[in-house]
């Protein structure tokens, strides 16, 4: 077990959290009072059998949902107290998201795919046809600004809507499963673009993931179990 | 913000355009149908006003007896006198001119041509009060109605069945007693939807009254035709007439009129309320196809924001809020509706100029129906469009995200 961060240099501070779905006799405890903290810059995988709340607490963290209970601090923000628009607008300008089924826009090319997080930012086209051709350079697609979902291979969407995450700059990026739907070659590659965007552009990444090979490319895992951090430890054998 | 949906939207439609093509057929279908109806509408309205000036302008007819019809009374009822005209003339303000009228129904015969015609015995002010223009030849004169003399001027019709493809100037024809001369023809005026007007012979009252009918007739006035001044009252100028004429046939006030005043101005109005009545019914049915139109935006708008779900989380998650997912579908509704109307313009457009010249009737573009039916499937979009739009809005990050 490391030393858990001070709450001074902390980006993500949970205290107490408690998540319950459902009400009366039919109601579910989700998460039983999670504390976790997590520092900027910090590649943290959460990983958990299915039914452990991992992904509950991956969309607390990711604010998507709200908690029943406990207090979420990010950059000190109080979210537990912010109502859905200003959840939206944190997650505009802080987040960003991939997900296991890729989620691109069907019949959409690449580059307006990657340009959607930036028409809600207000980003004028010049600038948002540049910062996404950016991105999907930056993703290593730069010959398929105009080929839609359709025509890109699984790993090749993936990198897509990472180039779609990446392209605001966000401070945090929530990865669920992203490469659950992907062979083992594919895997490594978009594993190694993720260390590699939180390494030299010092992205937080926040991984959700059932694979040990993957949760391996983290700095820190933390397992959940029963809504509840089992452990939380730091992994010392990180892949280059 | 409406821009950024409107680009949004702009994106999505281009996305499908086959169902974009069919969610607003409905519309363009609709706005097609009401600018047709209603341009066609106007366009016959127009024809009916044009057709009742042709039977003069401004004209009055009052005629012995009362009301028209089966029920019209005029047998024992006194004819006019030409005094009773007299006193129309001088007593009456605002009349361009008033001329008696007495007519027969007598046999024409000209060669071995005979048939039998309406004759109006009349003064030359006839002629302009009931707006007739000379095809050749010409009108009588005070002179020939002071003087009795056997002329005539005779309708299109007459010419062509008593002449067939002769030259009636100058001929005699046989009309009751005695023979006249045809000394002109009029201009054709054609169907007035009141029989066909053509058929007629024009002859001096006096020449009537002496010659064709005999001593024997009545020489009484059935008709006094007047025209009232352009941009006169017709309403109060009637009353007036009405009241003079009751005063001269000494009617109590709890007797009925004993004649009747017939105004081609009301019967324009009225005719023209009635084809405008029908437009407005064929343009509500029009406008009720129109709302189907919305109802299928409804329709496509709902199951799209079904299918999308997902995509609506995706948005969610990527930072748009509630009210811009709202904005984004409402904006793609009214777009597409706003598309449809712009087509359907069109189409009006097209249909109006194919339809008026298959039916024969003139075309005019109406600007303010186009500019109406467009804003209206425009609105048609944003009432159809708003429930779609909440439900997109309503929808959960996570839920919509997990959605197959």
């Amino acid at each position: 077990m490391s030393q858990p961060p001070t709450s001074a240099d902390a980006l993500i501070e949970l205290k107490g959290i408690t998540k319950t779905y459902g009400k009366g006799d039919a109601a579910f405890l989700a998460l039983r009072g999670v504390d976790l903290s997590i520092r900027r810059g910090e590649f943290v995988a959460i990983m958990g059998p299915s039914g452990s709340g991992k992904s509950t607490l991956m969309n607390l963290l990711g604010c998507l949902d709200q908690p029943t209970s406990g207090h979420y601090g990010y950059e000190g923000i109080a979210v537990e107290s912010l109502d859905a628009d200003q959840r939206s607008l944190l997650r505009r300008h802080a987040f960003g998201f991939i997900f296991q089924g890729f989620n691109l826009l069907a019949r959409t090319s690449a580059l307006e795919n990657v340009e959607l997080p930036l028409i809600y930012r207000g980003v004028p086209q010049r600038e948002r046809h540049a910062l996404a051709a950016g991105a999907l350079a930056a993703v290593g697609l730069p010959n398929k600004l105009r080929n839609t979902p359709a025509e890109l291979s699984g790993g090749q969407q993936q990198r897509v809507a990472i180039a779609r995450a990446i392209v605001t700059s966000p401070v945090t990026l929530f990865a669920d499963e992203p490469t659950g739907n992907l062979d083992t070659r594919t895997t490594a590659e978009i594993m190694e673009l993720l260390t590699r965007l939180n390494k030299e552009n010092g992205i937080t990444i926040l991984l959700v993931t059932h694979e040990d090979e993957v949760a391996e490319y983290a700095g820190r895992v933390v397992v959940v179990k029963d809504g509840l951090i089992e452990t939380d430890r730091e992994n010392h054998k990180t892949r280059p | 913000m409406i821009w950024n949906a409107f680009l949004i939207a702009l994106r999505e439609i281009r996305r499908n355009p086959v169902r974009a093509f069919l969610t607003v057929l409905g519309i363009i279908i609709g706005v097609a149908a009401v600018i047709t109806m209603v341009t066609l509408g106007e366009a016959a309205t127009r024809v009916v006003r044009n057709q009742i000036s042709q039977l003069g302008s401004n004209l009055i007819n009052v005629r012995p007896g009362m009301g028209f019809g089966p029920r019209s009374a005029s047998a024992g009822v006194p004819s006019f006198t030409e005094s009773d005209v007299h006193a129309i003339a001088t007593q009456i303000p605002g009349l361009v001119a008033v001329a008696p009228v007495s007519t027969a129904s007598l046999s024409t015969i000209y060669r071995q041509n005979a048939r039998s015609t309406g004759i109006a015995g009349t003064r030359p002010e006839y002629f302009q009060i009931n707006n007739w223009k000379l095809h050749s030849g010409r009108f009588f004169t005070d002179e020939d109605v002071r003087t009795g003399d056997a002329v005539c001027v005779i309708g299109q019709t007459v010419v062509t069945n008593l002449f067939g493809g002769e030259d009636p100037l100058g001929k005699k024809i046989r009309i009751g007693r005695a023979a006249c001369e045809v000394i002109g023809v009029l201009a054709a005026k054609g169907q007035a939807g009141m029989g066909d007007q053509d058929d007629t012979i024009v002859v001096p009252i006096t020449t009537l009254q002496r010659r064709l009918v005999g001593r024997t007739s009545t020489r009484g006035i059935n008709l006094i035709t007047l025209s009232a001044e352009d941009g006169s009252n017709a309403d109060a100028l009637i009353a007036e007439l009405v009241s003079l004429m009751r005063q001269r046939r000494n009617l109590q006030p709890n007797e009925a009129d004993n004649f009747n005043v017939f105004d081609t101005r009301q019967i324009a109005e009225s005719l023209s309320a009635s084809t405008q009545t029908m437009t407005a019914l064929l343009a509500a049915v029009a406008g009720v196809s129109l709302l189907v139109g919305g109802i299928g935006i409804m329709n496509i708008m709902l199951v799209s924001v079904t299918e999308r779900t997902r995509e609506i989380g995706v948005r969610l998650a990527i930072g748009a809020r509630a009210r811009e997912v709202l904005l984004q579908f409402l904006v793609e509704a009214v777009t597409l509706s706003s598309i449809g109307g712009g087509v359907g313009v069109l189409l009006a457009l097209i249909l109006c100029h194919t339809l008026s010249s298959a039916i024969q009737m003139p075309y005019t573009f109406e600007p303010r129906i186009n500019l109406i039916a467009f804003f209206f499937s425009t609105a048609v979009g944003i009432v159809f469009g708003f429930a779609p739009a909440r439900r997109a809005a309503k929808l959960d990050p996570i839920v919509a995200l997990r959605h197959e």
